[in-house]
């Protein structure tokens, strides 16, 4: 296959980027996308240039570092996979491709297609854990669990903390992130001693880092390679509610 | 070099608890005062930050990503193993012990893997109480699965994503420790050397990889829980980044390297579709409880799978191991497609895989019970081929996966060089030859949650601390050298892309140090690195400058660090002129087949000093004995 790729060049944080235009012959469909970002890497090479910078790791869909805008779509046209699963067998010849990074103001742009995501680090630090020391656990069976709840506490906690649902949130907020969490933590009856100031401190974490508001678009869901539902919003703005009029004062950072 | 295993006195089931006791305390008062630095936030690494900052150590943290989260223990599928006995089905420590031990095919530490049994049972409570959801019964219990021929139920799962979450769990923990500032985290830093006073472990160097600024990390000690060198081979199921060179360059600063030719193949991965190739997609190994393997008995049959009758299909795995069939453990079934392959019977456009065959099982179970049980991986796999493994068989064939060897460390975990501890898969003290399905996972919490944060105290009570400062002329030397590495590679002018040098170095390893390696191979592979390196350092073309994020400058880093440790790897392989468990020398084998071990002359460790590059390393060993698992030869006929 023979493309054109426009893809989003930036040099550091403060320049100024704009699309570049690219053609790359030999795209195999057997490829996946990062496959032929690697291919096209390796021309630009070749020809002197600096290769395109993207986050990639385990290229399986699980550490959540790869993430890019394809064609408008956060992680490309295909549901449930992320940029690494995609693969080009779902594009054809002659196709034209727009890559961009993700954008947010809580997201900024460090070079080309890579951001910065620390700010899901410091929505966890707020309270996205169950505080328990190592070693000071008792026998795992002794707090049985329904599989149910079990279960959605597993669907919750699938999240991978890529930040799609940021980038196709058109608030740029990150509440289906908090919200997993969360929802992960308080399907769990060990999850319970800390649920409203949990919910208080990581919704404030989440505001304070830059995020805007849900306003109940539903974007974030269409694209989250997990299949997170918006659900869990409502539930974490329930909490938060009951926290605030138990009384439940945010904890000082 | 001096290699005591410091293994306590006393009966093996009393060892760690008698050196718990037995081991120096710091006074709790006392912990904020010396500092930590831990490199690398996987389930190893993770752990024992989080726990040192509980204990209230003053910890500093440190990876290469942009979040500790996104470490590669979040990709292992399977399971983990504990000797709980939720089922009743006569598992005991003893047992996981047992077969822990007969796993590695007797070339492990008998004290190390009965504390791992022991501590197995801890680590599963410790991850329930954080909110790891384990898959449950409907009775609200804990369910098992058994798992890598295992004749217990004793895997504990999170659907196919238990290091993942697992991983969370532990990156949830240390979060909680960076808020109350205990932890100080460093993303995105590179470690590029470990710094020595005195003989002992006092820092590090590291690069920034947004601003390239190279800088020194001093501590009181120091811990590598950084993983392992599958990406030795270019292609393996290890995420991209995942590199040697922290433990390289520890070795390279005097720690023994230990068993580097302990390498495992997986077998059941997706095959390589092409030339472009970047890395490897495993498929979960419970695969094989339904699917059937088989080949073409005609080498290069064009025809399409399901046009093949029964008459014309080998079974192997059932022909050869009639009681195991398709489960048999990793290393035969490897090295068995490796054979069909290499016969000319291998399948798919690449003739390069084996079946893997749903077709029975569907007609036994049906088809949405089939789909029940692994249609997340029959999605994975449609996603990638394109093929619907429904209706074709699925294609298989190994890759590398996991790696037993690496530094040597002690009963505390301390490698010989005082203060520097290694952890997790970056060790190489539990696995033995071979490390058994679901026992990843748990050797990295164990060292990470349980041991290292106890053995370090014991450490530090006698040791120097403090007063040391990133001005210190050991630490400036380090910088320095560091410095001119990084100059060096991004003034060569070459034409070669670093890509390019990993898969030649890949093809050499793969192909003579890999599945099956012999002599001349070995020889030969230990000619051809030098030249390639020569080759690498003359020819490499590294774009852009050291000042900024260089992502090409990060890749050639870790590839001319392989280019060196490919060499001690193939050395032990020579070396170690026996079979077992995965290092398999076609010059000893059964009349089956088998690996066939030496035990007479080989039942040791076999830990490498560098001694300069090119120079051929010195080979020192730590002999191994068994007092309550029987040297037995394996059989799963």
């Amino acid at each position: 296959m023979k493309l054109k790729l426009h893809i989003w060049r930036q040099t550091s944080p403060r320049s100024k980027g704009d699309f570049q235009a690219y053609d790359l012959d030999g795209v195999s469909p057997h490829m996946s996308f990062l496959d032929m970002l690697d291919l096209l890497n390796e021309q630009i090479l070749e020809e002197g240039g600096e290769p395109v910078a993207f986050e990639h790791d385990c290229r399986e869909g699980i550490c959540g570092s790869c993430g890019m805008v394809i064609n408008g779509i956060a992680h490309g046209p295909e549901k449930l996979i992320t940029a690494c699963q995609l693969h080009m067998r779902t594009f054809k010849d002659g196709d034209e491709i727009w890559i961009e990074p993700w954008r947010a103001a809580a997201f900024p742009v460090i070079k080309d297609l890579v951001v910065e995501r620390a700010s899901f680090d410091r929505i966890i630090q707020a309270g996205g854990y169950i505080s328990v020391r190592s070693g000071s656990a008792q026998d795992a069976n002794a707090i049985p669990i329904p599989k149910a709840d079990a279960d959605r506490a597993f669907d919750a906690a699938a999240c991978i903390g890529c930040g799609a649902c940021v980038a196709a949130c058109p608030n740029a907020s990150a509440m289906l992130f908090t919200a997993a969490k969360a929802a992960h933590l308080s399907y769990l009856p060990q999850g319970q001693t800390e649920r409203l100031q949990r919910a208080a401190d990581m919704v404030t974490a989440h505001d304070e880092e830059g995020f805007g508001n849900c306003t109940n678009h539903g974007a974030c869901q269409e694209v989250c390679p997990k299949g997170i539902s918006v659900d869990y919003i409502g539930r974490l703005n329930r909490d938060v509610l009951k926290a605030t009029l138990s009384g439940v004062e945010v904890t000082t950072r | 070099m001096e290699l005591d295993a410091k293994i306590p006195d006393g009966p093996i089931a009393e060892k760690w608890t008698r050196h718990q006791f037995e081991m120096k305390l710091v006074n709790p008062c006392n912990k904020r005062k010396y500092k930590v630095i831990v490199v690398g936030t996987g389930l190893a690494g993770g752990a024992a930050a989080a726990t040192m900052g509980e204990l209230g150590y003053d910890v500093h943290c440190f990876t290469y990503h942009d979040s500790p989260r996104r470490a590669h223990s979040i990709s292992a599928q399977g399971g983990i193993n504990a000797a709980k006995n939720y089922q009743g089905d006569g598992d005991s420590i003893f047992r996981l012990f047992y077969d822990t031990v007969k796993g590695g095919d007797f070339r492990s530490r008998e004290a190390n893997v009965y504390r791992l049994a022991e501590l197995s049972v801890n680590i599963i409570d410790q991850a329930v109480a954080q909110g790891v959801p384990f898959a449950r019964e409907y009775g609200g219990l804990l369910d098992n699965r058994s798992f890598g021929g295992a004749q217990v139920s004793r895997t504990f799962y999170a659907r196919g994503q238990t290091g993942q979450q697992l991983l969370l769990g532990c990156y949830q923990a240390l979060e909680r420790q960076i808020h109350l500032g205990t932890v100080q985290m460093y993303n995105r830093h590179e470690m590029l050397d470990v710094i020595l006073i005195d003989g002992r472990a006092r820092g590090i160097v590291t690069r920034h990889l947004l601003t390239g600024e190279i800088e020194a990390h001093m501590a009181d000690a120091v811990v590598l829980g950084t993983g392992g060198y599958s990406n030795v081979f270019f292609l393996s199921t290890n995420a991209k980044a995942c590199n040697v060179t922290s433990i390289w360059r520890a070795a390279k600063k005097g720690a023994g390297f230990a068993n580097p030719c302990f390498t495992q193949i997986h077998p059941t991965c997706i095959p390589q579709s092409g030339e472009y190739q970047s890395k490897l997609t495993l498929m979960s190994e419970s695969l094989r409880n339904d699917g059937r393997i088989w080949v073409p008995t005609k080498p290069g049959d064009e025809r399409p799978a399901n046009d093949i009758p029964e008459s014309d299909r080998d079974y192997y795995l059932e022909r050869l191991y009639p009681s195991f069939g398709n489960l048999s453990p990793r290393d035969i079934s490897s090295r068995r497609a490796k054979e069909m392959v290499d016969a000319g019977q291998g399948v798919g456009p690449l003739k390069n895989g084996v079946y893997l065959d749903f077709r029975d099982a569907i007609q036994r179970l049906g088809k949405d019970k089939v789909s029940e049980r692994y249609g997340n991986l029959f999605q994975m796999y449609e996603k990638i081929t394109g093929e619907d493994p429904y209706s074709v068989p699925m294609r298989i064939f190994p890759a590398p996966h996991y790696t037993m060897g690496g530094l040597w460390v002690d009963y505390n975990l301390m490698t010989n060089i005082p203060g520097l501890f290694a952890i997790g898969e970056a060790n190489f003290s539990d696995h033995g030859a071979n490390r058994l399905g679901a026992s990843a996972l748990m050797q990295g919490l164990a060292d990470g949650y349980f041991i290292m944060p106890l053995t370090l105290g014991n450490y530090l009570v006698d040791a120097p601390s403090g007063g040391v400062d990133p001005d210190h002329p050991a630490a400036r030397d380090a910088i320095r050298e560091c410095v001119a590495i990084q100059e060096r590679l991004l003034s060569t002018g070459g034409k070669r892309s670093v890509d390019s040098f990993h898969m030649e170095l890949g093809r050499i390893v793969w192909d003579h140090c890999g599945m099956a390696r012999n002599e001349s191979g070995l020889k030969e592979a230990l000619k051809r690195i030098p030249e390639l390196r020569e080759e690498f350092w003359r020819d490499v073309k590294v774009p852009g400058s050291g000042a900024d994020l260089n992502q090409s400058l990060e890749k050639a880093g870790r590839v001319a660090d392989f280019m060196e440790f490919a060499e001690i790897m193939c050395w032990d392989a020579l070396t170690r002129d026996e079979s077992c468990g995965a290092h398999y020398r076609e010059e000893h084998v059964t009349e089956e087949g088998e690996a066939k071990r030496d035990d007479e002359n080989f039942l040791h460790g076999a830990v490498w000093e560098f001694k300069g590059v090119g120079e051929e390393p010195v080979r020192h060993e730590e002999p191994l004995t068994f007092e309550h698992v029987p040297l037995s030869q394996r059989s799963y006929k």
